[in-house]
């Protein structure tokens, strides 16, 4: 693997075998003084975030320094980024200056794959943290990761996807490999907040939560941007959590083994109910823990793993 | 000037090869010319009227790094055409006698292709205030248009139509309603959903070509309808037509034969506005173009800069060179499928634009006493795209790396050779 643009198209084998990666390295870390691993000694990555995201760098900054690798953050308001230098020019230089792999969050969808043709000839690996509303698929290799640390496999399991699934990266990257895996997939969202053309993707679509419940393994609530409440596209924060907020009572619909997933940051009250947030069937912090074991089993994957078979 | 023997040329390609004698400008004769002239050999070439560009973009004044008028009539001669229309978003805006005047100047001095500069329909095509039509008018402009902008408030574009009649002149919409496209960057469907790109509707377009047509046919005013992109308009036009609306609508080469499956790859080559569509459109908007309910090609030759495409998709401009391919384009979608004969093509390419631009000497039958602005065209050719290789300074072409069919052996502007193969006579 080179990079790690996107999960459409993934070969489940390799999903699987990035997810057992990070399962070893999850065990192998656990109840550790010392969580290093020599690894990725020597290797330069960089992480290069034109958004903010606290939660997704600093997982990425940990997953690359408990492999060894030398880790450096770039900030598109630190950097010449800010003096209007383009992307490739950003990219370029950053690859000059030795980065192995570039780590890129950026507000553009498709940013990541222009970064991989542009750096074809730099021979750096480019791991899309997020591009604009196309996918995230770290994000979804950790939600799959947790649901089969409570699901085991994934074949036949359904899933419903809550909330802003048009605007979702994180929604695309989970369609795309939770199908790959045979899970069952079911987006529950209303109409407004719904891609052109869901009908011909590989899932089931619902716009009453309440039906879907009973039949569930496992509810994935996507975050609400504020300015998607103010643009539209439902009448009120009101009307939304009583249509698709995940409450006490709604959780009482999910059978015992359902496990309730959220990416985070959770509008708590709105998207999702504190005491839900707070339960045991929440994984909530077990996603944010498998995040780091996930990102470094794609870093070992894409620095490491081709030498060793090579 | 001197006169030319086209020999061995067959006129709308039908028949045999004939040679035709151009003296003073003007077609002196058809048949078989025994005359002491320079010769252009024809080797049995396609004689077609030359061709007239409702819409190009040649950037100057403004962004003479990406086109000027000089390389953009270069690249208007070598792709065949005698006249074309500068669009107004220059910088500053044409949106005054002033620039209007410059642009027709330079075109002039240039002398490869009339350039006939269209004038903004408000100031700073902001869309707000009427521009000085009438002054632009007296100046010569033709065409009004804010392309780039929709004219979108019903009430201006509403004025504008009704003051362009008492100014003989046709008001060129761009049609996009700005509130159903905010942020958008891909046609709204299947593709741009998988690929994150915000979506363009097509009801847009189609809104926007509905409300104008009934504004014009209220207004008993005259309304062109810039690069029609979608089914639905196809379906809008047929039916305003039918109803006795004064409307006339244009398509684009690249409308004609690329898709939105284009973008896969995120490279802004192929981002345009209005962006490119499904194969259904495709195949609609060529059959509309050979009914006439779509009237003319015209290419929105779009010069933009490395820096401008070279980039993420959202940063990147819209827009892609079309003079130099817009012919081997019909030729692929239109003259191979068998939609149109060469008649056809110059019906598309030069009579039906030249009536809407109401240009006396363009597009005019192939006859003696008719001014001689002709293209010739080898139908058999077959080219390589090399967007390094034309005339215009931008090289942002979608087609670059095709091999397509059809290519100008020559263009005469009132006799004057101005292209011949492939090169500008010096």
């Amino acid at each position: 693997m080179k990079h790690l643009l996107s999960t459409e198209g993934i070969d489940p084998a390799q999903a699987t075998a990035i997810l057992d990666t990070a399962a070893g390295l999850k065990q192998a870390l656990e109840g550790r003084e010392v969580r290093k691993l020599p690894t990725l000694r020597g290797r330069t990555v960089i992480t290069m975030f034109f958004e903010n995201s606290t939660r997704t760098r600093v997982s990425f900054e940990i997953a690359g320094k408990w492999m060894s690798a030398d880790v450096v953050n770039v900030s598109a308001s630190g950097s010449s980024v800010s003096k209007g230098e383009s992307l490739r020019d950003t990219a370029l230089t950053l690859a000059a200056a030795g980065a192995d792999c570039v780590i890129v969050r950026h507000p553009a969808s498709g940013a990541a794959h222009r970064l991989a043709g542009w750096l074809k000839e730099a021979g750096t690996s480019v791991v899309n943290a997020g591009d604009g509303m196309h996918e995230h698929p770290t994000q979804a290799l950790l939600d799959a990761a947790t649901l089969r640390e409570r699901l085991g496999d994934l074949r036949d399991r359904r899933i419903a996807i809550v909330g802003d699934v048009l605007h979702s990266r994180v929604a695309r990257s989970n369609v795309h490999l939770l199908t790959a895996l045979g899970a069952d997939v079911t987006l529950v969202a209303p109409p407004t907040l719904l891609p052109v053309g869901v009908e011909n993707w590989p899932v089931t679509v619902s716009h009453e939560l309440d039906a879907e419940l009973p039949s569930l393994d496992a509810v994935m609530l996507l975050r609400v941007q504020a300015e998607r409440m103010h643009g539209g596209f439902f009448p009120s924060a009101r009307e939304y959590s009583i249509a698709y907020g995940l409450n006490e009572n709604r959780l009482n619909l999910l059978p015992e083994h359902a496990v309730v997933l959220h990416p985070g940051p959770m509008l708590r009250g709105m998207e999702i109910a504190s005491a839900v947030a707070d339960s045991p069937r929440a994984a909530i912090t077990d996603q944010v823990r498998n995040g780091v074991h996930v990102r470094m089993a794609v870093l070992y994957h894409l620095l490491a793993h081709e030498e060793e078979t090579a | 000037m001197s006169p030319l023997i086209l020999k061995g040329v067959r006129p709308y390609g039908e028949g045999d090869p004939v040679d035709v004698l151009i003296r003073d400008g003007v077609i002196a004769q058809i048949g078989i010319v025994e005359e002491d002239a320079e010769v252009v050999d024809g080797n049995g070439a396609v004689l077609l009227p030359g061709f007239v560009d409702l819409h190009t973009h040649l950037r100057e004044p403004g962004r003479e790094d990406t086109e000027t008028i000089a390389t953009g009539s270069a690249a208007a001669a070598l792709g065949g055409y005698t006249a074309v229309f500068a669009m107004a978003n220059t910088d500053p805006v044409a949106d005054n006698a002033v620039v209007v005047g410059h642009v027709a100047r330079r075109g002039r001095e240039v002398g490869l292709v009339d350039v006939h500069p269209v004038g903004a329909v408000t100031v700073g095509l902001e869309g707000v205030k009427l521009a000085e039509l009438g002054t632009m008018a007296k100046a010569g402009v033709r065409v009004f248009s804010d392309d780039g902008h929709c004219v979108h408030d019903p009430l201006i574009m509403r004025r504008a139509l009704e003051y362009s009649k008492a100014l003989d002149v046709v008001v060129a919409q761009h049609a996009e309603e700005p509130r159903l496209t905010v942020g958008a960057q891909a046609h709204e469907g299947e593709q741009a959903s998988r690929l994150g790109l915000q979506g363009w509707p097509a009801a847009a377009e189609e809104s926007i070509v509905a409300r104008d047509c009934l504004l014009a046919l209220h207004a008993g005013a005259r309304l062109h309808v810039c690069h029609v992109s979608t089914t639905g308009t196809a379906d809008v036009l047929k039916w305003a037509k039918a109803r006795g609306t004064q409307v006339s609508a244009e398509v684009t080469p690249h409308h004609l034969l690329l898709t939105d499956e284009r973008l896969e790859t995120y490279d802004p080559v192929n981002k345009v506005n209005p962006p490119l569509r499904t194969a259904q459109d495709v195949r609609k908007l060529r059959e509309a173009l050979a009914e006439g309910v779509i009237d003319c090609v015209a290419t929105d030759h779009a010069p933009h800069a490395v820096q401008d495409k070279d980039c993420e998709w959202s940063a990147a401009r819209p827009g892609m060179l079309g003079l130099q391919t817009a012919l081997s384009i019909v030729v692929e979608a239109m003259v191979k499928t068998g939609l149109l004969d060469w008649r056809g093509v110059a019906r598309v390419m030069s009579e039906r634009p030249a009536e809407i631009a109401g240009l006396p000497d363009q597009g005019r039958p192939i006859e003696v006493g008719e001014p001689a602005n002709l293209t010739l065209v080898d139908p058999d050719a077959t080219w390589t795209v090399r967007g390094a290789q034309f005339a215009s300074i931008a090289a942002n072409t979608p087609f670059e790396g095709m091999e397509l069919p059809g290519a100008v052996v020559a263009t005469l502007l009132r006799g004057r050779v101005t292209a011949v193969g492939g090169r500008i006579p010096a």
